[in-house]
């Protein structure tokens, strides 16, 4: 299976009641495989007309305290920031896929890391976060499907999956993490009584994101960053390897925390001490991770397929207590073993003979 | 000091024209891989592809985790057409195999002396067997018998899973094929 139908049908697992979508390369597998898997399963599939439209579908169907997402890529997710911040400001849980390709524009069809800015840092307007995860696997692509519809359901947030062309694209053995005692999974988290199924016999609810009474806005900023605390607290995830005698430590996340690791680990095999950190959250970011290593003094290098966004996270981390350096290809270029090797080499210092 | 390492990593791109069936027998090696036991990734070129355009797939097997499905310089190329082995004929890694269609290639290939360079009839073979269409097939046999990550016997199991049920009536022509193509190689070039 390639990576969009492995997370599609994790996706389906893990109860989703709605899709809807618009259909753009690299992600074009997705809403092929939900137009037939939904309707098998007797659930919503709309190809919508666009993906402002998509995103507004999704508005709705999560109010209803459905299970619902889209996917999409770069040129696509940015249409719908106006929708994401929406649901952000109405605290409607949802999944949103980017299977990111090269941009600024419509840029091109390969495969990129270069909306991570957009992703963390809001993308809409106003002051809110998503969850963000960057699988690095199609089983991770698979697996984090579930997670993200829990704590979106949990924390009554939208969350993100930052894939990339080759994530969306590869094929590689997998195992669908089903869900058969979905009823039961589900009560653990909270009741959706904020959901609107009909107010016959109970208090009406009311889902919004516009509030014109003075200090109200202000005062669901307050609530809102409250939650996010939370969030970081409780849900940061990353991956750490061989970091506590590394001279030079990698970040990475997404298809080019593979790669690292693979350079990391031939460096091990020269006798260059290099260990690996792969934040999973992007949002929250592992930054206490990241200080704590950095208390050791080693070099930071970030790699990503970019120009350097992750970068300036990993350097608000370090708060210059070391030396952060960055090496990226954007718009397509896949770095590869041998040139972060190259760049590993360049920060070593030679052992006179 | 380097650590001597003899995992097996097998980076190989098939390169052909769309139509030729290159991204199916990519999807039969990953398939056989995995049943195999082995890691295995599978990178399809993807996007503004159209029959007669250029079409490829990367396809690593080993038995480690695998960093990256692309592949700069694989071991193995399998060069199914002209502009195929025009675009890929450098990038095959030193010391690797250069296998090529010579039914649509009669240019000698600009590789390294290190790289040995395999001929296959692959469509004359495939015509001999009643169908051209089972060239991607006979290119397979060729690759397993050369590389031998596995014997063109393990891959054909494989056949059912990728070939869409209405094909399943051509598994055996298609198992012929893949065994004419090692056929071709074990007593050419021995």
């Amino acid at each position: 299976m390639c990576g969009n139908e492995a997370m599609a049908e994790a996706a389906i697992q893990a109860g989703l009641d709605a899709y809807f979508g618009y259909p753009i390369t690299p992600q074009n597998e997705v809403t092929a495989y939900m137009s037939q898997r939904m309707s098998e399963e007797k659930r919503v599939f709309v190809q919508s007309e666009s993906e402002l439209a998509a995103i507004n579908m999704v508005f709705g169907a999560a109010a209803t305290g459905k299970r619902t997402m889209t996917s999409s890529s770069s040129p696509g997710i940015s249409l719908m920031q106006e929708g994401i911040s929406y649901l952000a400001a109405a605290e409607l849980p949802c999944v949103i896929v980017n299977v990111m390709r090269g941009g600024p524009g419509l840029g091109n069809i390969a495969p990129s890391q270069g909306d991570y800015f957009q992703s963390v840092k809001g993308g809409g307007h106003g002051d809110y976060h998503c969850i963000v995860f960057g699988p690095s696997s199609v089983q991770e692509f698979a697996d984090i499907m579930p997670l993200a519809f829990d704590l979106a359901d949990k924390y009554r947030i939208p969350a993100i999956i930052l894939a990339d062309g080759i994530l969306g694209q590869m094929m590689e053995p997998v195992v669908i993490p089903t869900n058969s005692k979905l009823n039961t999974h589900k009560l653990k988290l909270p009741k959706k009584d904020w959901a609107l199924t009909g107010a016959d016999g109970r208090k009406q609810n009311i889902v919004r994101s516009l509030w014109l009474a003075e200090g109200a806005v202000e005062q669901h900023n307050y609530d809102l960053q409250a939650k996010y605390r939370q969030i970081e607290k409780n849900e940061t995830r990353c991956e750490q390897s061989d970091v506590d005698d590394a001279d030079i430590i990698i970040v990475a996340y997404g298809i080019c925390a593979r790669i690292a690791r693979r350079a990391a680990q031939q460096a091990r095999e020269q006798g260059i001490k290099v260990g690996c950190i792969r934040p999973i959250t992007l949002w929250p970011f592992p930054s206490e991770q990241i200080s704590k290593a950095a208390d050791k003094s080693p070099i930071f290098l970030v790699v990503e397929m970019s120009c350097g966004q992750m970068v300036e996270d990993v350097r608000l981390a370090v708060a210059g207590k070391t030396p952060v350096v960055f090496w990226g290809r954007p718009g397509g270029g896949i770095p590869t073993v041998e040139k972060i090797l190259e760049k590993i080499e360049q920060l070593t210092i030679k052992p006179k003979k | 000091m380097r650590k001597q390492t003899n995992h097996l990593y097998e980076e190989v791109t098939i390169a052909g024209f769309g139509g030729q069936g290159i991204i199916l027998v990519g999807k039969l090696l990953a398939q056989a891989a995995m049943k195999a036991g082995k890691e295995v990734t599978f990178m399809p070129s993807y996007g503004a592809e159209v029959r007669g355009g250029a079409s490829n797939c990367m396809v690593v097997i080993s038995d480690q985790l695998i960093p990256s499905p692309v592949v700069s310089n694989p071991q193995c190329v399998i060069a199914m057409s002209k502009a195929a082995l025009a675009k890929f004929e450098k990038s095959v890694k030193k010391g690797g195999t250069l296998i090529i269609n010579s039914s649509q290639i009669d240019v000698q290939p600009k590789v390294d002396d290190s790289v040995e360079i395999v001929k296959v009839p692959i469509d004359e073979i495939a015509v001999g067997l009643g169908n051209a269409k089972v060239a991607n097939m006979v290119a397979l046999g060729a690759y397993l018998q050369k590389r031998g990550v596995f014997s063109p016997e393990e891959a054909a199991e494989s056949l059912p899973d990728v070939l869409a049920e209405r094909y399943h009536v051509i598994i055996p022509l298609n198992k012929k094929a893949m065994q004419k193509g090692a056929q071709f190689v074990k007593e050419s070039v021995g």
